[in-house]
């Protein structure tokens, strides 16, 4: 982020400050603001509110600094506001207020005002775009600004608002989105959508939580396409009460797909994420509406049959569905089981440790099996969506062969873990263990670049419900 | 000392007794500074000629920082004695607009997102009067009945983070004399 302000500092000469809002108003694509900023410098100040339309002050001169008057030198000094004579505070309504402070359209106001004010922005609303006090004035407050008159807490504040607008802005970066975790990973080769068409990008922040940058979709769900692990999590949710409510009482927004909750208020709707605008009946932008959004009337007559269509192929495909769903599901409930049958094992192995001579390193292959175990029962989870979408063919019988060689050994594997531990069988259990665990690990590894593999060459082919 | 919200509240009380109302606005009850009850009245050749409507004004002691909580009243009655046209007698409702659900609760981004802390009473009257008198049919929003039936009695609390969902609305300072 600083160096892509430091870059356009660089060019134009601007201060520190203007160049992170215009950055900010160009969404940080440096390289849009720039060419519109040789174009049109003033415009492009206007916009980002640099400057105010009317009276252009001369042209490229960045922001002025904030204009402060002390009550003791107004009076003596020439002042730099007519008001300045006798200064009532529009706001608090204040005729002798500390301080008064403006930014460069003039519009003064008291720096307690200016406090709160800032602090309300920043703290209550969570904005890292705040215009002057003034109705319609649409000069905004310099960051410089925030930190001289805000304090300490909201300046900082505000500070992690603009690194939030960077990462989501930046289509390359991302938080971990692991609960309290605050690391941010960068991944260029799926910054683009049409990537996410050829691979699974699967990436792991340095605090180790694992998470798939394309989507938004739990985990790892390698091998299986981000577009078809959302296809796949819907439909095993299309039963269930949440969805339906989900279904019923919320809409994506058409341009990011974040999920919203209409619970109120009229039509024109503007996604918090996005401000994207668009109309909650016909989900179509709201330029096309104009004024008049009542009389939004277009039935979508293809819409319906589509939907027609898809409700009854769904009835003939259950049964199909349902052995897929069955598979799935008792992948996860089996990975569960796993989990909790390590935490006895490990304690079973602490005692071990303790009452025979094998030492700590020793008695961690358990640990390492059952961590593989669960690695694969995730990739066996989402090789049954993927199969459920492929559509019959040589390739998809190969990729079943794969799936099936996996999952006996995955079985196999399970099933050791299960076998009683005694202390006479140990060294015996280890090798098998460990040996076992180096094949699933394999056999893991050739599923998943098996399919990736497929994935850059073409070779799957989708049955209709998902090529649409 | 008087905090800032009841200096303000003051002033404008002061403003809105000393110069007059705006036309077509009254003043029914300014007893407090908590809440106020102003009279509205849509003039001149529209779809509303001859209603009056009666809004509610709640202040937060955050006021004018934060905007204040702007609602029509259902079914009210004015007090009797009060300084304004409105009749004791009769019982004023709440118009029949696109943007107001039948509980009172206006949807209208001046009252949220675009509040501007130098925006008064009197100029919030007057940009929901120019909202009324450019309604072209009489209606209720669409998901009405689902509204008024889960919505809580704060207007400012129904809106859901992800949506914001209003008629952006905007005071144009030229009309009046502040």
């Amino acid at each position: 982020m600083r160096a892509d302000v430091e870059h356009v500092v660089s060019i134009f000469g601007l201060d520190q400050d203007s160049a992170r809002m215009l950055l900010r108003d160009y969404n940080w694509n440096s390289e849009r603001l720039i060419e519109k900023y040789m174009d049109n410098p003033t415009e492009v100040q206007i916009k980002a509110g640099l400057q105010n339309p009317k009276g252009a002050p001369s042209s490229v001169t960045p922001i002025a600094q904030p204009t402060t008057t002390r009550r003791s030198t107004r009076k003596s000094t020439a002042p730099i506001s007519p008001v300045a004579t006798k200064f009532v505070c529009p706001i608090c309504c204040d005729d002798e207020p500390p301080a008064t402070l403006s930014l460069q359209c003039g519009h003064q106001f008291c720096s307690n005002c200016w406090a709160q004010y800032l602090e309300g922005k920043v703290r209550e609303e969570g904005e890292c775009t705040i215009r002057c006090m003034e109705n319609g004035c649409s000069l905004l407050v310099p960051d410089s600004f925030i930190k001289q008159h805000g304090g300490t807490p909201v300046y900082d504040r505000f500070e992690e608002l603009v690194m939030r607008h960077y990462v989501a802005h930046i289509a390359h970066l991302k938080f971990c989105p692991a609960p309290g975790c605050t690391d941010t990973v960068s991944c260029r080769a799926a910054a683009t959508k049409s990537a996410l068409e050829t691979m699974v990008p699967a990436v792991t922040c340095s605090q180790g939580h694992t998470f798939c940058f394309g989507c938004n979709v739990d985990s790892d769900h390698r091998p299986v396409l981000c577009r078809i692990a959302r296809f796949w999590l819907k439909k095993c949710q299309d039963d269930s009460e949440t969805a339906n409510w989900i279904k019923t009482n919320t809409k994506e927004c058409t341009k990011c797909q974040s999920t919203i909750e209409k619970n109120g208020g009229c039509n024109h709707m503007t996604c918090k994420k996005c401000k994207h605008e668009f109309c909650w009946v016909c989900m179509g932008p709201w330029v096309d509406h104009g004024t008049q959004w009542y009389s939004c009337n277009r039935y979508d007559d293809k819409a319906a049959i589509d939907a027609r269509d898809a409700q009854s192929k769904s009835r003939i495909s259950l049964e199909r569905y349902l052995h897929y769903y069955n598979r799935w599901a008792n992948h996860e409930q089996s990975a569960r089981l796993s989990a909790d049958l390590f935490a006895k094992t490990e304690k079973k192995m602490e005692e071990m440790q303790l009452t025979t001579e094998l030492t700590w390193i020793e008695v961690q292959f358990a640990k390492k099996a059952v961590e593989e175990v669960l690695r694969c029962r995730t990739t066996l989870k989402w090789t049954y969506a993927m199969a459920y979408y492929l559509e019959k063919s040589n390739a998809k019988e190969l990729f079943e062969d794969n799936q099936r060689d996996l999952e006996k050994a995955v079985e196999d594997l399970s099933e050791l873990l299960e076998s009683p531990i005694e202390p006479e069988t140990i060294p015996d259990l280890r090798s098998k263990m460990t040996n076992k665990t180096v094949y699933v690990q394999k056999r893991n590894e050739i599923m998943l670049e098996d399919t990736a593999n497929g994935f850059k060459e073409g070779r799957w082919t989708w049955n209709e419900t998902v090529t649409l | 000392m008087a905090s800032i919200s009841s200096r303000r509240l003051a002033k404008e009380l002061r403003d809105l007794q000393t110069n007059g109302t705006p036309t077509g606005i009254e003043l029914i009850a300014a007893d407090n500074w908590q809440s106020w009850v102003m009279g509205i009245e849509v003039l001149g050749d529209t779809l509303y000629a001859g209603e009056k409507f009666a809004l509610l004004f709640r202040f937060e002691s955050q006021y004018p920082i934060s905007s204040p909580i702007v609602t029509f009243i259902p079914n009210y009655r004015p007090p009797v004695g009060n300084p304004s046209s409105f009749s004791p007698q009769a019982v004023y409702g709440v118009p029949m607009h696109p943007h107001v659900y039948s509980n009172g609760h206006i949807c209208a981004s001046i009252l949220g997102s675009d509040w501007s802390p130098v925006l008064t009473v009197a100029t919030v009257c007057i940009t929901l009067q120019s909202m009324l008198a450019s309604c072209k049919k009489k209606e209720r929003p669409v998901d009405n009945d689902r509204y008024v039936l889960t919505a809580p009695d704060n207007p400012k609390k129904a809106s859901h983070p992800d949506a914001f969902p209003t008629l952006t609305l905007t005071f144009f300072p030229d009309s009046i004399p502040l």
